[in-house]
């Protein structure tokens, strides 16, 4: 025992080693995200003020504003949810509810998990071929959240489905033996549970569409627009393809509206996040 | 000691009784979960008055058995059945018979009490109800009563009836069941091991209630405790490897069995 | 008592009702009806990848009637935009699989390492705490790393790395490894969490330390569960666009220079999208064919994550 000794102390201080390495795996991506937060706030602070948020866009950086861009993004991501939300949830009733094991069933689900891993500037390109050009949207509010909408329909699909499959079968159960049909099991039992996991899925989708860029660019959004959408066939702007216009821009005081909008963006996101803690947060504590 | 002797004169293992008394019949009844058989050509007539108790060791076809009834068997994905199941004389699995319609005419109490848990205890009540019509304020809540009354709960949770159905205590829950069951107004009452998650003096609360109930509803309770049958029940269905093997007055099955093997199973021989 | 007298009216109202369980009413329409709609809205997602397949056919194929297959794969510079045009895919792809393998670089070691530490070392309350905060990384818009690329890592990296150019493929791939750690961490420690017990416990019943077991025993058993996180990344970062088209510049050069500027598949549709390009134009045409080369690899690699996960779960 002595002589494994002096081995032992050695492998031990391997041992510490290498957790320190995994550890300092885990605070390095933290600490860069909290550099980079810190950064584009210190930009931001430059820049941001309620005239850059209620103001148009400008060539002269001082006065550019992001309202359009804001409105844009408001329009386009509610149509988004409008579109992708019923239609995800339904494919998810669908597959969790009524088709278990079919061949059907299986079939969209092997395609839900590729459609998830195609690259968004790809559904960028569907959404210019088929809404922009074929069904003849045009440049339009409409056509980006119908390309929105299918891109983030995966997300919607796979997190309800797990919300749906959390719900027990007992309840199910309980709720046919009183003589609901399928529907009614779902409407009044099945859904009113799953509820608040849709909801987080909800807003995880909807994150995802505020922030996308690539698919916006290549359906045609703008990027100098000095008007708000007056409908859904309006040409439009959002958010980050305002940020991107301003960050490839070669003035420095471009990049400083770039951060403000950063932080506008995010701040969009955070609060959203916020409403559907809490949302879930009230919801769960009604039924406990 | 010695056991009461078998009665010279064979009776048959399987009473049967006429068409006016007999509230569910059976008549070759086969199912199965994909390949496997549960149930092997049973017949059995669950009279009208009082209750039948289905005893038998765990994976004997006991729940399969009552899940034919009310056609929850048929929602387990590859289950299938062959047979006939009636009820009051009309056959529940006819073409034009609706399983939604038949659910609400046959009631279901499960093994863990499983109130909706997104309800109050006044909406798991009515939730049955609320299926099929809108009610009127007052309506629903005299159907709230009446039902909890039945159930006896309604002294426990009178003051609390907004309050979430999974804040009441176990025993609670399962009589909650019992009442969200009896709102819907049906004729058969199937309970499926209603007690085996329920401590003692919540079981006696339950069979206590069993004897005021069955005097309104054809009671049929799934159960693997033996002296609980032969506490609650008038009639005792003895069911072996899938098989009905002996169906005969309880006072008789617990004291005289007619069959070799229920002997067997209630002296402990095996099980 | 009240309660026997209502009893009584139970049992009456029962009788009464004839024959209830035959079917009656249209309700079942209603039923097929939902069931139907909903059925829709799961096929649906098949649609959509159908409309993806025919779009990204439907433009390729005018784009192969001008440009041969064998120029598309054969030349060596992509000049779609010049008077002298080129349709070569080699400077795009290269310029491609080069930031993927500086973000892969990245992300391997990090999210690895950040997954054996949560699984093996961490206490639960810290993982819980952790690994949200890990996620949050993946929840960034692409645009907020591409900006960060450009304004911050490029200059930093720019003091340390000799002759690195203002837009490169260095600056944006470590941008992407970093925002695709929790991706290859969440797989990862799934796959080590997948790891039964009893095989540490056995190894440290061997006298195994701590190091030996996670090395010789843990991790081999996970290797297929990593191989998958490996190949998900993979894919990702191949198909990611703004933080390319932002920090890695748009001169499509065929180069294995890491400092200098690239052009990647996903940054030469948003430049071609960026631009005013008139639709039946071969340069229109291009970003279908650049995207259906995009669309094949990346379907190609996901497909393959997704058999090896199946795989995995089946052994």
């Amino acid at each position: 025992m002595r002589h494994a000794t002096r081995n032992r102390r050695r492998e031990r201080f391997w041992e510490s080693f290498f957790r320190k390495i995994c550890l300092a795996a885990v605070a390095l991506p933290l600490l860069i995200l909290a550099g980079l937060l810190l950064n584009v706030l210190l930009d931001a602070a430059q820049r941001i003020d309620w005239s850059f948020i209620s103001s148009y866009p400008s060539r002269k950086p001082a006065l550019a504003g992001i309202l359009p861009a804001l409105v844009g993004s408001f329009y386009l991501v509610s149509l988004t949810a409008a579109i992708a939300l019923p239609l995800g949830i339904g494919a998810a009733i669908y597959l969790q509810e009524y088709r278990g094991r079919s061949r059907i069933a299986s079939l969209i689900e092997v395609n839900i998990a590729n459609l998830a891993g195609v690259p968004s500037v790809i559904y960028g390109l569907l959404g210019l071929g088929l809404f922009v050009r074929t069904v003849g949207m045009g440049r339009s509010l409409i056509a980006g959240a119908c390309t929105l909408a299918l891109l983030v329909m995966p997300i919607v699909i796979m997190t309800a489905r797990e919300a749906l499959r959390t719900v027990p079968n007992t309840l199910r159960e309980a709720a046919f033996a009183l003589g609901a049909t399928r529907w009614q099991a779902i409407r009044r039992v099945v859904m009113p549970q799953a509820l608040p996991s849709i909801l987080t899925g909800a807003i995880l989708a909807i994150s995802r569409a505020i922030g996308e860029t690539a698919p916006l660019i290549v359906v045609g959004a703008l990027t100098f627009v000095t008007f708000l959408p007056d409908g859904i066939d309006a040409p439009f702007t959002a958010l980050p393809i305002q940020i991107f216009n301003w960050v490839s821009r070669p003035q420095k005081a471009f990049l400083y509206n770039a951060a403000a909008g950063i932080v506008v963006l995010l701040a969009t996101m955070l609060v959203l996040n916020a409403i559907a803690v809490y949302f879930r947060h009230r919801l769960q504590r009604r039924w406990s | 000691m010695s056991r009461p002797r078998k009665p010279t004169i064979e009776l048959p293992p399987v009473v049967s009784f006429p068409d006016d008394q007999t509230k569910v019949r059976a008549r070759g009844l086969n199912a199965w979960f994909g390949d496997k058989q549960v149930l092997f050509d049973v017949s059995i007539d669950v009279p009208s008055q009082g209750v039948t108790a289905i005893i038998g060791p765990s994976g004997c076809g006991k729940s399969t058995f009552v899940r034919c009834v009310n056609r929850m068997h048929e929602l387990v994905e590859s289950a299938r059945l062959s047979g006939e199941v009636s009820l009051d004389g009309e056959s529940v699995y006819g073409a034009d018979v609706d399983p939604v319609l038949l659910r609400r005419r046959v009631g279901m109490v499960f093994q863990k009490p499983n109130p909706f848990p997104t309800m109050s205890i006044r909406d798991n009540v009515l939730a049955g109800l609320k299926l099929t019509k809108t009610l009127d304020k007052s309506t629903a809540e005299q159907n709230v009563e009446q039902a909890l009354s039945q159930a006896a709960l309604w002294n426990e949770v009178r003051d609390r009836l907004d309050e979430p159905g999974g804040s009441l205590s176990g025993g609670q829950q399962q009589r909650l069941c019992i009442a969200r069951a009896l709102a819907v107004q049906p004729d058969v009452l199937l309970m499926d091991e209603p007690c085996s998650a329920l401590d003692p003096i919540a079981t006696a609360h339950i069979e206590d209630l069993l004897h005021t109930l069955k005097e309104h509803y054809t009671i049929v309770i799934v159960t693997h405790n033996m002296q609980q049958a032969a506490r609650v029940s008038d009639m005792t269905a003895f069911f072996l490897s899938g098989e009905l093997i002996e169906f005969s007055p309880t006072s008789e099955t617990f004291t005289a069995p007619r069959h070799q093997r229920t002997e067997e199973y209630i002296t402990g021989k095996f099980g | 008592m009240a309660i026997t007298s209502s009893w009584r009216a139970y049992s009456d109202s029962k009788a009464m009702r004839a024959s209830a369980i035959k079917r009656g009413t249209p309700r079942g329409i209603g039923e097929r009806l939902i069931e139907f709609s909903l059925t829709g809205c799961g096929l649906l997602s098949v649609l959509t990848t159908l409309g993806i397949l025919s779009v990204l056919v439907i433009e390729t194929i005018p784009f192969f009637r001008q440009v041969s297959l064998a120029e598309f794969l054969g030349d060596s510079q992509w000049t779609p935009l010049f008077a002298e045009k080129h349709f070569g895919i080699w400077p795009l792809l290269v310029g491609t699989l080069m930031t993927m393998l500086v973000a892969i670089c990245v992300a391997l070691p990090l999210g690895l390492f950040a997954a054996i530490y949560l699984s093996e070392f961490a206490k639960p309350r810290t993982r819980q705490i952790v690994k949200p905060a890990l996620e949050v990384l993946a929840g960034i818009p692409t645009i907020v790393y591409g900006y960060f690329a450009l304004v911050v890592v490029t200059p930093m990296l720019q003091k340390i790395v000799p002759g690195l150019a203002g837009f490169n493929a260095l600056s944006p791939g470590i941008v992407m490894g970093i925002m695709i750690v929790p991706m290859i961490s969440s797989i990862s420690e799934d796959a080590l969490h997948a790891v039964p017990n009893g095989l540490r416990e056995g190894a440290y019943a061997l006298g195994a330390g701590r190091n030996a077991t996670i090395f010789r025993v843990v991790l081999p058993a996970a290797r297929g569960g990593i191989s998958v996180a490996v190949l998900l990344a993979i894919a990702r970062a191949i198909g990611e666009t703004m933080i390319v088209a932002i920090a890695a510049g748009q001169q499509p050069r065929l180069t294995f220079d890491p400092r200098v500027p690239v052009e990647t598949m996903t940054a030469y549709i948003v430049q071609v999208s960026m631009g005013d390009t008139p639709h039946g134009t071969l340069g229109y045409q291009s970003i279908f064919a650049v995207g259906a080369a995009l669309f094949v690899v990346t379907f190609v690699i996901n497909a393959l994550g997704h058999r090896m996960a199946r795989h995995a779960v089946s052994s």
